[in-house]
């Protein structure tokens, strides 16, 4: 790819982060305390858990879907990982049992959307609920917590000053951002988004490519309840609440096409981002709460009405 | 301007242009008070666009139209109801899950207060209109619950609830049986008697005996001519439907024949295709026709293993197959290039290099990381090779000529080494000069070696090109005719089941 058609290609990408700047920009001048090295630092471990949901969704997204699961998900898959690991075991197993768990409930999300033939929509509202109940049933309600200093360096740790969350982040987005643009998997992601149809024609085997997307954003659920366990020190039955509309909120304002067929991991990075520093500089500008939500809903909408403006205008 | 009293209206020198297309050209038509007037042509010769403009759906781009004596512009859908011109469409437009008189009186229910509907009046009025149809149909009856038949009668009292002076039928008899079929012809011969005028559009040459006045003929956009159906002939009918000038060129080549590749016994989908047997040999071009529902697609789509068949056996060079999926007739050898490109053939929001490589990404990848380097010069050689034009291989498809596009596909199965072929109207809607490239690129196919199953409703294409003709009907093989000894009036005959 030569530079005109990067541009061509990431050029919705500038412009969502031309608008992460000016809302960074305009922050700086308002608040001295907004651009200091820690709370940089701050807003991307922040963001971090957001960000990292926000990648399972994209893939889905792409495929023309949506994933209404992924906080109940987190928080079944944050009570078992939690309960194995105040048990004792390694790390590592701890680890595993949370992406096991989250990667199970997508499969079966992702089974009963190809094999089932429901609509996402619903069958992630469904496994929103089940989780959301095996996560209150298995804990009996309540919070788990208890670790040891090698499990809560998840959160804790630092390498060369950076915490471990964003480390998480980075590697999740640069595989992600690989597998998106170098492999099958991704290429058939964009295939079955943009006609499935066409893609079944082309000898794509849309039902196995669809329940792995499932798959991964449950498995990448299951890595942000690892974060945000360790970073509490506890699972709570009742985390994640809402964090499906955060993720797709990411996912939109970042270029991803709800119809599916379009979208970049980039964009999703920028538009994590974009949620992520407004909160912390609402936060920091003192802004109440109420407002703020009434704020962040406000910006989804006209990101994604100027993004529409902007394609309508490029055609 | 001089009229006769009785004709209701009066289309003139008519045209209409899509972009690159023109659909029609000079047409000349009228309808008389009380006549049932038939519009007859080959798929594509124009019907469904002239009839569109008459129901406000499309906008003609210039000639006149005079109803009721009147020079009149119709506007969209709305302003031909008002009009009283009513339209059914082959594809009935009711809303299943409503009652028969919630859809009658759709958008005009009878109100107690405003936004209150009078539910007594909705189904005693709508009854009314049903009985005088003599149908035995409930108004309160849900659509749903309704046969096809039923339904289109439903449909025929929503026109004259409207009070239609004009009522268009689209193939009305298309999905019938026949005695639905008499019955409608009587609810027919009742609207005329009460005045109605009928435009009838139908391929079933046998029934327009039965059923018209008048007939006028369209080929290719043109007007033809019009006929009182008393003075005219299933023969001449059928001449004129189809003598046109063979402006394109043909360039075939023919390859001798060599060994078999596929062989298709007694295959069968429930209500789809039945008793469907036939092979295909190396370096032969296999021409299927048949009218627009004979079952052309679904033999092409059962093939390729898109969609299941009941039974019968499917042998791909000499070894039978249970064919399971396209993936499955992909890895045999078999491609085909779907009729509707856009929706089934290409994913137009994807690059061109993208799409040819859809289906052979196993061969450029390893542990499932794609090669961009070979998939960019396999791209960049088929569209040297097709002569594919186009900025760029990382060009989305969308933005592609029709004819280019048609190239992205055939190179798709290039690039999968298929050499069983099912090119499914391989020339719709793309330029002359686009056809003649496509048409030299299966020459060069079977000289290689390929098979081409080649589907067409374009008779020239199939008489031009084909080794062999088979003629569908009503999902069997009516028929099988050598190139030599096949013209269009034997195929369209055959065709149609006369």
């Amino acid at each position: 790819m030569n530079l005109k058609d990067m541009i061509h290609h990431y050029g919705r990408q500038f412009g969502t982060l031309i608008g992460l700047l000016i809302l960074c920009t305009v922050l700086w001048i308002l608040s001295p305390f907004f651009l200091t090295v820690s709370n940089v630092l701050n807003i991307a471990q922040q963001t971090s858990i957001n960000a990292i949901i926000a990648v399972g969704m994209t893939f889905v997204i792409i495929t023309a879907g949506i994933d209404l699961s992924v906080g109940s998900i987190l928080a079944f898959s944050g009570v078992v990982l939690a309960s194995v690991a105040k048990a004792g075991a390694p790390v590592p197993v701890a680890i595993a049992a949370g992406l096991a768990v989250g990667l199970l409930c997508g499969l079966v999300n992702g089974l009963l959307i190809t094999y089932g033939k429901l609509p996402p929509f619903i069958s992630t509202l469904g496994m929103m609920s089940v989780a959301r109940g095996a996560a209150l049933l298995y804990s009996d309600g309540r919070p788990i917590s208890g670790f040891s200093a090698s499990f809560r360096f998840l959160a804790t740790g630092e390498i060369l000053h950076i915490p471990m969350p964003v480390i998480i982040m980075i590697l999740v987005y640069l595989i992600a951002h690989f597998v998106l643009t170098r492999t099958k998997l991704g290429r058939y992601t964009f295939a079955i988004g943009g006609n499935e149809e066409a893609a079944l024609l082309s000898g794509v085997n849309v039902k196995f490519y669809k329940a792995a997307v499932y798959g991964i954003s449950g498995m990448l659920s299951g890595l942000a309840a690892v974060i945000l366990t360790a970073r509490l020190s506890s699972a709570q039955p009742i985390a994640g609440i809402m964090y499906e509309l955060d993720a797709i909120a990411a996912t939109v304002i970042g270029g991803t096409s709800l119809m599916g067929g379009e979208g970049t991991i980039v964009g999703t990075l920028i538009g994590a981002f974009i949620m992520g520093v407004l909160r912390n500089g609402l936060n920091l500008l003192g802004v109440s709460s109420f407002i703020q939500q009434i704020v962040i809903g406000s910006v989804i909408i006209i990101a994604v009405l100027v993004d529409m403006a902007l394609k309508k205008q490029s055609k | 301007m001089d009229m006769d009293s009785d004709v209701i209206l009066k289309m003139q020198n008519i045209c209409k242009t899509f972009p690159g297309v023109v659909a029609l050209e000079n047409i000349n038509f009228d309808l008389r008070r009380g006549e049932v007037h038939i519009l007859l042509g080959e798929n594509g010769a124009g019907k469904s666009t002239l009839v569109k403009i008459l129901s406000g759906a499309y906008q003609k781009t210039s000639g006149d139209i005079l109803f009721e004596n009147k020079e009149i512009e119709i506007k969209n859908p709305g302003h031909a109801q008002d009009l009283g011109i009513a339209i059914i469409y082959q594809e009935l437009n009711l809303v299943s899950h409503l009652s028969a008189a919630e859809n009658i009186l759709l958008g005009r229910e009878p109100l107690h207060v405003p936004g209150i509907i009078n539910r007594s009046r909705l189904y005693r009025s709508t009854q009314k209109i049903l009985d005088g149809l003599q149908v035995q149909i409930s108004s309160r009856s849900l659509v749903k619950e309704l046969g096809v038949a039923e339904q289109q009668m439903v449909e025929v009292a929503k026109a004259l609830s409207l009070h239609a002076k004009i009522l268009i039928m689209d193939e009305p008899t298309s999905a019938l049986t026949e005695k639905e079929i008499e019955e409608l012809f009587k609810t027919i011969n009742r609207l005329k008697k009460s005045g109605t005028s009928i435009i009838y559009i139908s391929h079933r040459l046998e029934e327009l005996f039965e059923i018209g006045d008048r007939v006028t003929v369209l080929r290719d956009g043109k007007y033809v001519g019009t006929h009182n159906i008393q003075e005219t002939t299933k023969e001449e009918l059928i001449r004129k439907m189809v003598d046109r000038e063979l402006t394109e060129q043909f360039p075939k080549r023919r390859i001798e024949r060599g060994e078999e590749v596929l062989r298709v016994e007694n295959l069968k989908i429930d209500d789809k295709l039945s008793n469907i047997n036939f092979s295909l040999h190396r370096g032969e071009v296999l021409g299927i026709s048949g009218l627009l529902g004979s079952g052309r697609t679904e033999l092409a789509r059962a093939i390729f293993g898109a969609d299941k068949i009941d039974s019968g056996k499917i042998y791909v060079k000499g070894v039978q197959q249970n064919i399971k999926s396209p993936r499955n007739s992909i890895n045999l050898g078999i491609g085909l290039l779907t009729e509707d490109r856009k929706s089934q053939g290409l994913i137009l929001d994807l690059s061109l290099k993208d799409n040819v490589c859809l289906p052979n990404l196993d061969q450029f990848s390893k542990f499932g990381v794609v090669s961009s380097n070979q998939e960019n010069s396999t791209a960049a050689k088929y569209i040297d090779e097709l002569r594919i034009k186009t900025p760029g291989l990382n060009q989305k498809v969308l933005y592609l000529s029709g004819g280019n596009q048609q190239k992205v596909v055939i190179s798709k199965w290039l690039c999968s080494h298929a050499d069983i072929l099912i090119f499914d109207e391989p020339t719709r809607g793309i330029d002359v000069g686009s056809k003649v490239e496509i048409y030299q690129l299966m020459n060069q196919l079977t000289a290689h070696g390929a098979a081409i199953i080649m589907i067409s409703s374009e008779l020239p294409e199939i008489l031009g090109m084909s080794d062999r003709i088979l003629v569908m009907h009503h999902g069997e093989i009516n028929g099988e005719f050598a190139a030599e000894e096949a013209t269009q009036e034997k195929i369209l005959h055959c065709a149609l089941g006369v």
